[in-house]
């Protein structure tokens, strides 16, 4: 109990021993990492390592795939997510989470913003939403491009916009983790760069994890980074984790250095 | 194996021989026939649809000018009697028992069909999917004369029941009306499911991802995005209740009242065709052209009810991709 206290001081998340099912088949094989405060956490390695399922494994999105079974401890302030009395609805509410591909429902600007606060209970007036809708917007650095058309279609805008958008959705329900799937895979080199610098001011205040196929992405805006690779049985493991800069400098596994310096995957 | 080698290779050796004689090929157009003969197959398809509706157009038009020679418009839409044994016709009586039927239905089968397309699409295991679409599936497929007998000796006694013998006659609009609605919802389960189901998947985890429940998600998300598919099922639930005519032929009553009290017993317009149109009717008489009349009456109807879709589609439709 004293060990978890400590862990969960220092960390956001706490990963113990978890295993991801879909079905049958075994997609991840125990993993074990913390997700520390306030820093950015890569997850980085091939395509079918796993990644992205531990990353949904993280706020119970895998709940919605059809088979997915999760065992072992998510641990978040000191309460397992997988634990049986726990709703996944509040799970998510705490950690939120931005998609590969944007995302914004087809309603405007402003309602895209709303949505969470509303469906969370919100009880503030109408000029208490439009400051939070203001706030988000402006933390998502969006507020200059959009102040001017709240009310339009959250479709009209580019897809990096989109993609700030989702993260300012995101952070009007004020979640203290946000988890982001290949956030940039959609997006043009200018848009990504805005999304990186974007992520290093939310540090700040929120705990980020993100899944990334990119490694100078990993290497640039990371503080952590995770590296996953697929076992003989196809089931992803985690191989090496540690501070970026040691990672990408002084890998200690083998495997870690091939990839990194781009002989396979 | 050897053979196959020594046969390429003189075949490679031929063409190249050829080719430094005379051209290889031809970019000049050829004649394909069959390519043409399947796309004037497929445009006599497309168009055949098309002059049916004109035909159909050309037949009632004629055949109701016949009719408003003898009956003013005016007389026509604002008479409350239809009588033809007295030269009464006014189209009142026989629309308002369709409005009423197919209000009744429509109480019964949006609401109905909406919820269990909701429930098919968001909330279904695989397995009561595969139970309960085939089960839908069955009900749509049931003749709609069988509804007619069901409405009569099921839905009446019971209504019969519920509201007082002396309250409800044998042949009454609400039973029609209601056994109706069963039928329809089938198609607007079936119509909007696949309107629901068209929502891309990355918008319900969006919500999921704020911490929506799936309820939220259904109502908030899903259906808004989904709405212009969900408008057009209950445009065509609507057109096809105000041309039902076998279970309110049945069930409604023979005789054209204007009331609006669902119990009592009143024919609607197709009811009326339909009954008119089996008896012996000599085709010069006023009586077949008033048929004509209501159908072009109905007919207008439908297509006022598709061309309104049409604009509440493109007024609601949220696109998203």
């Amino acid at each position: 109990m004293t060990e978890k206290q400590t862990d969960t001081a220092q960390h956001t998340l706490v990963v113990r021993n978890m295993n991801v099912y879909y079905g049958a088949f075994r997609a991840i094989n125990n993993v074990s990492l913390n997700i520390e405060r306030n820093k950015i956490t890569a997850l980085i390695g091939p395509s079918g390592c796993g990644k992205s399922t531990v990353l949904r494994s993280l706020n119970r999105m895998n709940d919605l795939v059809n088979g997915a079974r999760v065992e072992g401890e998510v641990l978040f302030h000191e309460q397992n997510l997988y634990a049986n009395d726990v709703d996944a609805v509040e799970v998510r509410r705490r950690i939120g989470m931005v998609f590969q591909k944007p995302n914004p429902f087809p309603k405007s600007i402003y309602d895209n913003i709303a949505f969470g606060p509303r469906i969370n209970g919100w009880k503030g007036t109408k000029s208490e939403m439009d400051d939070l809708v203001e706030r988000c917007l402006r933390q998502a650095a969006l507020w200059d491009d959009v102040k001017d058309k709240l009310k339009e279609s959250g479709l009209a805008l580019s897809g990096g916009q989109q993609q700030r958008l989702c993260i300012a959705r995101a952070l009007a329900v004020e979640p203290e983790v946000i988890l982001m799937d290949e956030p940039c895979s959609a997006l043009d080199p200018i848009s990504t760069l805005k999304i990186e610098e974007l992520m290093m001011e939310l540090r700040q205040r929120y705990t980020i994890a993100i899944v990334t196929h990119n490694m100078q992405q990993a290497a640039r805006a990371s503080d952590y980074t995770a590296f996953f690779l697929m076992n003989d049985q196809r089931a992803g493991e985690l191989v090496e984790y540690g501070p970026t800069g040691d990672l990408f400098t002084n890998p200690k596994d083998k495997r870690t250095e091939d990839y990194i310096t781009g002989r396979f995957g | 194996m050897d053979d196959k080698v020594s046969i390429g290779m003189d075949s490679r050796r031929i063409t190249t021989s050829q080719r430094e004689t005379t051209r290889p090929f031809s970019l000049k157009k050829q004649p394909r026939l069959g390519e043409s003969i399947i796309q004037g197959f497929l445009l006599f398809c497309g168009v055949l649809s098309m002059f049916t509706t004109i035909g159909i157009v050309i037949v009632l038009g004629s055949e109701s000018i016949a009719f408003f020679r003898q009956v003013s418009i005016v007389e026509f839409v604002t008479n409350t009697v239809w009588s033809p044994q007295i030269d009464e016709f006014g189209i009142l009586p026989l629309l308002l028992s369709t409005l009423l039927t197919s209000t009744i239905a429509m109480c019964i089968a949006l609401p109905t069909g909406l919820a269990a397309a909701i429930y098919l699409s968001e909330y279904a295991s695989r397995r009561a999917r595969s139970i309960l679409k085939p089960v839908l599936e069955v009900l749509a497929g049931v003749p709609t004369v069988v509804y007619g007998y069901f409405a009569l000796k099921f839905m009446t006694p019971l209504l019969k029941s519920v509201f007082g013998e002396a309250n409800v006659n044998i042949y009454n609009m609400a039973s029609a009306g209601l056994v109706m609605g069963i039928m329809i919802i089938p198609l607007v389960s079936s119509m909007s499911e696949d309107a629901l189901s068209a929502v891309p998947r990355t918008l319900r985890e969006g919500a999921y991802g704020l911490g929506a429940t799936r309820l939220e998600t259904a109502i908030k998300v899903v259906l808004p995005a989904g709405i212009s598919g969900i408008i057009a099922a209950f445009v065509v639930a609507i057109s096809r209740a105000v041309g039902e005519t076998m279970i309110v032929a049945v069930a409604a009553g023979a005789k054209p009242t204007f009331t609006f009290n669902p119990f009592e017993a009143a024919e609607t317009m197709t009811g009326h065709i339909a009954r008119i149109s089996g008896g012996d009717l000599s085709y010069a008489s006023i009586d077949y052209n008033s048929i004509f009349a209501i159908g072009l009456t109905l007919f207008l109807m439908t297509l006022g009810l598709n061309m309104i879709s049409r604009r509440l589609v493109r007024r609601f439709r949220e696109v998203y991709e």
